[in-house]
């Protein structure tokens, strides 16, 4: 949570771009935590591919899933890990690791996607904030000084309730909560960058403001944006899980990880691995967002050059 | 006498110092306070001052970069200050400006030729279908071989950048080109060269420039004409030859002689101004150099001195003291 983001933005990055992004690569597949973080995404981003093409193209009969993640077995309750259900079963015999499975496309859809449309709004509001100022800039930060001053978690609690307890509400929640933290990366970047003198030059051709936004500005404060991003999907993902866990996110039978966490709770003493297993899945997959969003930090830093 | 290409009357501008709970504005920095001057027709006119005079918030202000706070500037008898956003736009391809960091002033994800491009695809100079040929040809004026509009800024040295700021610069047909310490970042012999260039570009494409340095070697170099300033106002303007053979403001006199003369056998007179130059945001009463001045009495710390010629001066000469004619008289030699 609250990761800064240390960088100058625009000025000292040179190289051109298709070097840039090779360049880019080298260097998060040299940094060891990177890399590791790298793999585990893939890892699970091919699980949660798997999940969606078997779901969405008729006649995929192939499945990482060994049993379906909605079935319930009443006789086969409380079942331990084994040869066929490798996770064990839950309070209803649903098989735990095809729910995971399952769960997988959920989490980082949820985590993606709030944190895209948080970007979006963040990133213009931002924008705006920052190369007009004066009132633009006052309204707009002091809104997002309030909605930082809720405890995300508690924010997004807020909307969700108000909303009612759907998976869309929640990547509405969790978008809003987005908002705020990227207006403020952006709005610090611009202010950084627009009198720089080239934006300068740009604009004593007579350019359009809408021009140097979007064409001068913007790309040159996309590195704290991008490692930003990848730093807040992670916290989403957690913040996604911690309202499923509360009982206001995703709702049954969909098995997203907080949920299945929560539907565990009530047997942890005797059955751990009721929420051991979506736990660990968690951790990986918000370790693995980390991962990537420091080794980016580093790789797109320029003082970190070697 | 021709009329002027571009005019200035009071020009001021100030920014405001904000603080406190409220961010209310607390003070005000007066970076360019009252500043009048005319620019002819294919002339170098130059301000020189040192750091914090307000030379490079001049140089903002009539290209409208920083809006200035009050006064007019006409261009060719157009008054900048009333147009609206896009016919200042438009009005953009007049006034062009060349900037004093080689490594900031280009965008270091565009290509050369995506930056000549674009600059006139902006003003709309130059159909699309002529501009790779214009693009060839501007780099040939700047002393660059046209295939080099491949490449990224990274790749070009110091000197080189600043040749493609000017090719920047000239794409758009400009008449008057500010150039903003153009030549302060780079190495002395670079200098010489792209202060040439700057010259021969001058007499082939019949442009004028405001320049800004604080150099007055470069200044003594390129200029028809010299303003110096001090603290947000003009102290003195004349031509070259008039400001560095005979200054009559006690600032000016003490600018100059801060010259290294290369001849070790002359001996020269050294002007050592005492203490520092005083806050803009609170500058003095009556003339602003009267804290630091040696020849000040005390209608220097009540009456702003006028800029004002007199009989020995030439008529486009002049400055802004109440003593002109005392110091004239106690130095009958010039200081250089």
């Amino acid at each position: 949570m609250g990761s800064t983001v240390n960088q100058s933005p625009g000025k000292a990055e040179i190289g051109a771009p298709e070097s840039r992004f090779k360049g880019l690569m080298k260097q998060l597949i040299r940094n060891k935590s990177s890399l590791f973080g790298g793999i585990i995404l893939i890892f699970f981003l091919l699980i949660a591919l798997s999940t969606v093409l078997f779901l969405w193209i008729p006649g995929w009969n192939f499945s990482l899933m060994t049993h379906s993640p909605t079935s319930t077995d009443v006789l086969n309750r409380f079942a331990t890990p084994s040869g066929d259900h490798w996770f064990g079963t839950d309070q209803n015999g649903r098989d735990i690791y095809s729910r995971i499975i399952f769960g997988t496309h959920l989490t980082i859809w949820i985590g993606v996607s709030s944190v895209l449309i948080g970007a979006v709004f963040g990133i213009f509001f931002g924008l705006l904030a920052g190369y007009y100022g004066k009132i633009w800039d006052t309204v707009i930060m002091r809104a997002a000084d309030i909605l930082l001053a809720f405890p995300g978690i508690l924010l997004a609690l807020a909307i969700v309730s108000a909303l009612g307890a759907s998976m869309n509400n929640v990547i509405i929640a969790l978008s809003i909560y987005n908002i705020p933290v990227f207006a403020r990366i952006v709005r610090g970047s611009v202010l950084e960058v627009k009198n720089i003198e080239y934006i300068e030059a740009i604009r004593a051709l007579g350019a359009r403001d809408g021009k140097i936004i979007f064409q001068h500005i913007l790309p040159n404060v996309s590195s704290p944006i991008i490692v930003q991003a990848s730093l807040q999907i992670a916290t989403t993902i957690l913040s996604a899980a911690g309202l499923s866990f509360l009982g206001v996110g995703v709702q049954p039978p969909l098995s997203e990880w907080g949920a299945m966490l929560n539907d565990g709770r009530s047997y942890m003493w005797d059955n751990p691995h009721l929420t051991i297993f979506p736990g660990i899945a968690i951790v990986l997959l918000v370790l693995a967002f980390n991962m990537l969003g420091d080794g980016l930090r580093d790789a797109l830093d320029p003082r970190s050059k070697k | 006498m021709t009329t002027p290409l571009f005019e200035a009357k009071n020009l001021q501008k100030y920014f405001p110092v904000k603080g406190g709970i409220l961010n209310r504005t607390q003070a005000q920095v007066k970076a360019v306070d009252d500043v009048s001057f005319a620019i002819n027709p294919g002339e170098t006119l130059s301000i020189v001052g040192e750091s914090g005079c307000g030379k490079s918030t001049t140089g903002r202000a009539i290209l409208r970069l920083d809006d200035p706070t009050d006064g007019e500037i006409l261009f060719e008898g157009q008054n900048l200050m009333e147009l609206s956003k896009s016919d200042l736009r438009q009005k953009r391809k007049e006034m062009q400006i060349i900037f004093q960091d080689p490594y900031a002033s280009l965008n270091p994800r565009q290509k050369v030729k995506q930056i000549l491009d674009e600059a006139m695809a902006i003003q709309g100079v130059v159909s699309k279908a002529k501009r790779p040929e214009r693009i060839r040809e501007l780099m040939e004026v700047v002393g660059l071989r046209p295939e080099q509009a491949e490449r990224y800024p990274f790749q070009f040295s110091g000197g080189q950048r600043q040749r493609i700021g000017i090719a920047r610069a000239l794409s758009v047909d400009p008449k008057l080109i500010v150039c903003d310490e153009a030549v302060s970042a780079l190495d002395v012999s670079t200098q010489a060269q792209v202060l040439n260039l700057l010259k021969k570009l001058q007499k082939d494409l019949d442009l004028t420039y405001l320049f800004i340095s604080h150099d007055l070697g470069v200044v003594r170099h390129i200029s028809d004409r010299v303003i110096v300033m001090y603290l947000g106002k003009i102290v003195e303007i004349a031509d070259k030859k008039d400001l560095f053979d005979s200054p009559r403001h006690p600032y000016t006199r003490a600018l100059l002689s801060a010259i290294p003369i290369p001849d070790p056998s002359k001996s020269r007179e050294r002007i050592v101004l005492q203490g520092d130059v005083p806050s803009p945001m609170n500058p003095p009463a009556g003339c602003r150099f009267h804290t630091r001045c040696p020849f000040a009495t005390d209608i220097c710390k009540t009456e702003e001195p006028e800029l004002r010629s007199t009989t020995f001066m030439n008529e486009t000469h002049k400055a802004a003291c109440h003593h002109i004619e005392k110091i004239a008289e106690t130095e009958k030699t010039s200081i250089v």
